[in-house]
């Protein structure tokens, strides 16, 4: 089995790291597994969205209450931080030092606040409007799913930070190597997410 | 309670939350019943522990099993937890049939909503605690044993696993002391189950234990997974694999795709009665039929999660005691993933009177009776296995044998439900009822306890008493007919399910036959404990040491009985289909490796045991609006990942001259052992040791 023969879907440490890329291939064989049961949430969500959709209930409507150029904005940021997280993995890979995976990394963490940062405000923006998930069935389906993608991006924060600190701590051993492919597993599938929620969700509200 | 800091103490608790102020105040039979089982749960709770610290066994409770990531003491703790939930639940049940025969034309001794409480923890009992549990313990068990592998590949997540299952069986248990369990049944069906119609505590018990779980079973499925992909010994090709661990792999898969629907179902519920959401309720735009989507999204693969283990455990079984290769392997392969991937389109059924069109219905329709053919494929296969074989009538087989032809009963029954026009007719009556009891006692139970005789020497070192388990299997078997053929006469005669009373004399002998038979079931419960209390007390004489009791085929019956913690000396090479049979019939078996090595292993770690009782106290928090234990609660299930995450020192290393000295005394005791021929292997004679036939 040669040095450079993918030992699991994604970025593999290949070369660089011959110990950790056998270790790898269960470890993140077992993080898709877990995105693949995640993706079957969202799945759901999305279904039940479509459901739905129609039970306004006389309440607010998608297309009153959306604003698609924050959304957009928010998907540019977002789309934006997994580029900086797939620098970080390069980084990881192979460099040496540790400066630009930690800085690539910091920028991933403030994109990625940046981003819940606006979503928080769309959604203040959104209840002083009247549109709270009490008001309807379509308002409840909304704050199920899109919070929970927010949700998501909020643990990959926390992690994002306590990964950094292991950096520093232990330095880059096989844990660490092999969560950082995860984390970015996890950040792009959070981008993948985004990008249907805004599609289905955003960009649907706008047919009025 | 109501007033003052108590609100923000103890959430809505209140004194009359107890039922033993319940009986006190108003002693029916009923609240007598519901007093007696929560004094059974606190005593039982009290002389556990009291027991445990007179004979000073925490220390070695806590290291030796509670903290253990070794799969084999993780299977074993599962199927103790299914062990202790199967007697609740059957016990319920048991109230259910004396309620029912007693209740002609009288109110009986349960009260209405009593008699609901019995059937929703009942149900949610049986399916989430004891067959999950049960499945779960033996696919832990014999899984990495099967495929050659040391452990699983994520042996901590499998301790977390474990403990959210039981933290979630735990605040089942808890229920039946503080406050009153749902109504609303297994399935917990809104608007019923919303807060405008259920205020009390009891669908929020019924959500969260759920809910946890669910989550213990997803984290399972992803676990073996992994564990049968990635961590099979050498040349073990995944055809080569016995058909157990193929059918542990299609629930393992069923498990990652089958449970997160029940996740989201719980949670939305949960959104509304917690948030005031409107999923499911009747007003503001709340479609409670998306529920029944849902719920039965997960509902239907959940009973090939359940089934299909049990499958593989009859593959094993047949073959061994007919001392004959499993007839059309290849086949009951193919079956056995056609079964998981139909069982994603089947999930129509169980609402077929819901309103949807009928051309939707008859497509559902078809596609249930399509699940009758693989199905149909295995039953012969296992009938191929036996033909001309010296079919030998162990406790196993006997269960092997009692499921087929029972089975078979219930799949005819099952096709009569797949026509909507027919399950139009019978919806909501006891029909369904023996139906799906006549698929899961024996397309779960059967199989779960022939897998326990069946392994149990491997797991313990000594046969369980032969003599109680046909008494066992007698009584299940017998009771079973005694107690549900009655129920497909009075579901066809219109008796409805769930009923507390009834108002139809002449179902009186039909009803007196049910409780026979549920009495009957009882007494094969008592008889398995019986058999587990005798052979415990003369395990001296039922040692296996040797480690094969059955003449076995596959790979773990090739080691010693118990196996160590490292279950392998040396990783053994896979040559073929029922490598051990083979191989130790040429000889290949029972011989010193050329070199040890040292073995290293998980250390312990209370990660697990925290999370489940951290989880469990959230969850009990979240029932009764402690939000400063919910709170608490979430931050400290979070501190102990992370914490976790930065723990270095994680394994030990057990040296090669430890390995090699263990393996030198099994050995020993191999060349002790006299080899037997199979007509004595239920006699005291079987050391586990073979006579090879020539």
């Amino acid at each position: 089995m040669s040095a450079n023969e993918a030992r699991h879907a994604g970025l593999n440490l290949g070369v660089t790291d011959e110990a950790t890329r056998e270790q790898a291939g269960s470890a993140v064989l077992g993080f898709w597994v877990f995105l693949m049961s995640d993706a079957v949430v969202f799945a759901l969500l999305f279904a039940t969205y479509g459901v739905m959709l129609p039970g306004i209930a006389s309440g607010p409507t998608p297309a009153a209450v959306y604003k698609i150029g924050s959304a957009f904005m928010e998907t540019m940021i977002l789309l934006t931080s997994s580029f900086t997280f797939g620098m970080a993995s390069i980084a990881m890979k192979h460099e040496t030092g540790y400066g630009r995976l930690l800085g690539w990394m910091a920028v991933t963490l403030v994109l990625g606040l940046a981003f819940l940062g606006m979503e928080l405000r769309d959604f203040a923006t959104m209840f002083g409007n009247g549109a709270y998930p009490t008001r309807s069935a379509f308002l409840s389906a909304f704050f199920a799913l899109v919070p929970l993608h927010g949700l998501h991006v909020f643990l990959g924060s926390v992690w994002l930070i306590v990964i950094m600190v292991q950096v520093l701590v232990f330095g880059l051993d096989a844990r660490v190597k092999i969560n950082i492919l995860r984390l970015g597993l996890f950040w792009h599938f959070l981008d993948i997410v985004w990008i249907a929620i805004f599609s289905v969700v955003y960009l649907q509200g706008l047919i009025a | 309670m109501s007033q003052g800091i108590w609100p923000a103490v103890l959430g809505r608790f209140d004194w009359t939350a107890l039922p033993f102020v319940l009986a006190w105040d108003n002693p029916t039979a009923s609240e007598i019943i519901g007093a007696g089982a929560a004094s059974v749960v606190v005593i039982g709770a009290v002389v556990a522990v009291v027991l445990i610290t007179w004979l000073g066994k925490w220390k070695y409770l806590w290291s030796e099993w509670l903290t253990s990531l070794d799969h084999k003491k993780i299977g074993v703790m599962y199927i103790v937890l299914a062990f202790v939930m199967l007697s609740r639940a059957l016990i319920e049940a048991v109230l259910m049939r004396m309620q029912q025969a007693d209740a002609i034309n009288s109110s009986g001794f349960i009260a209405p909503d009593h008699f609901s409480q019995l059937f929703s923890t009942h149900g949610s009992i049986m399916i989430f605690f004891m067959a999950m549990p049960f499945l779960t313990g033996v696919i832990n068990y014999v899984t990495p044993l099967q495929i050659g592998a040391r452990d699983v590949a994520f042996p901590l997540l499998n301790s977390v696993s474990l403990w959210l299952t039981g933290g979630a069986a735990g605040l089942m248990m808890v229920s039946l002391v503080v406050g009153r369990f749902s109504t609303g049944g297994w399935s917990g069906y809104p608007p019923y189950t919303e807060l405008a119609f259920s205020p009390d505590v009891g669908p929020d018990y019924w959500i969260w234990a759920v809910t946890l779980g669910s989550i213990g079973s997803t984290l399972t499925g992803l676990n073996f997974a992994v564990t049968i992909y990635k961590m099979r010994a050498p040349g073990m090709h995944l055809m080569r694999m016995t058909l157990f661990v193929w059918t542990a792999l299609c629930t393992s898969i069923l498990m990652i795709f089958a449970m997160p629907p029940l996740t989201v179902a719980t949670a939305l519920l949960a959104l509304d009665r917690y948030l005031g959401f409107h999923f499911f309720t009747s007003d503001l735009g709340g479609n409670m039929m998306n529920y029944a989507n849902l719920f039965w999204l997960f509902g239907h693969p959940e009973v090939y999660i359940l089934i299909l283990p049990a499958f593989g455990v009859y593959s094993e079984v047949v073959s061994t005691f007919s001392s004959k290769e499993l007839y059309g392997y290849t086949s009951l392969t193919i079956a056995t993933m056609a079964i998981a991937v139909l069982s994603f389109t089947v999930w129509v059924h169980h609402f077929f009177t819901m309103g949807q069109s009928a051309d939707i219905n008859a497509v559902f329709g078809i596609a249930t009776m399509t699940i009758g053919v693989p199905t149909g494929v295995k039953i012969y296969d296992w009938i191929w296995t036996m033909f001309r074989g010296r079919v030998r009538f162990t406790v196993p087989m006997l269960y092997s044998l009692a499921f087929m032809m029972t089975f078979v009963i219930g799949g005819v029954t099952g096709i009569m439900l797949a026509m909507p026009p027919l399950d139009f007719l019978v919806h909501n009556t006891l029909f369904l009822v023996a139906h799906f009891h006549n698929m899961l006692i024996p397309g779960l139970l059967y199989g779960m306890l022939a897998g326990y005789h069946y392994w149990f020497p491997k797991a313990l070192g000594f046969r369980l008493s032969e003599k109680w388990g046909r008494i066992a299997f007698g009584c299940w078997v017998i009771g079973f007919y005694l107690a549900f053929m009655p129920l497909y006469v009075l579901g066809a005669a219109g008796m409805a399910r769930r009923t507390q009373e009834v108002f139809e004399p002449a179902f009186r002998p039909w009803l007196y036959i049910a409780g026979l038979g549920a009495l009957v079931l009882l007494a094969a419960l008592a008889a398995l404990f019986v058999q587990l209390w005798l052979s415990i007390r003369e395990r001296e004489a039922n040692r296996v040491t040797a480690g094969d009791p059955w003449d076995g085929r596959g790979l773990e019956w090739s080691i010693s009985a118990p196996p160590p913690e490292y279950n392998y000396a040396v990783i053994p090479q896979v040559h073929g289909r029922d490598p051990f049979y083979a191989g130790k019939r040429k000889g290949e078996f029972y011989a010193p490796a050329a070199h040890y090595h040292d073995i290293t292993m998980p250390k312990n770690s209370m990660t697990g045991p925290v999370i489940g009782f951290v989880g469990a106290a959230a969850a009990f928090g979240l029932v009764w609006h402690i939000w400063w234990l919910v709170i608490l609660g979430v931050l400290a299930i979070v501190g102990t990942v992370i914490a976790r995450s930065f723990a270095r020192d994680v394994h030990r290393t057990i040296p090669a001259a430890e390995v090699a000295w263990t393996d030198m005394m099994w050995l020993q005791a191999v060349a002790d052992a006299t080899p037997i021929p199979r007509q004595i292997e239920t006699t005291s004679a079987n050391q586990g040791l073979a006579e090879i036939a020539t």
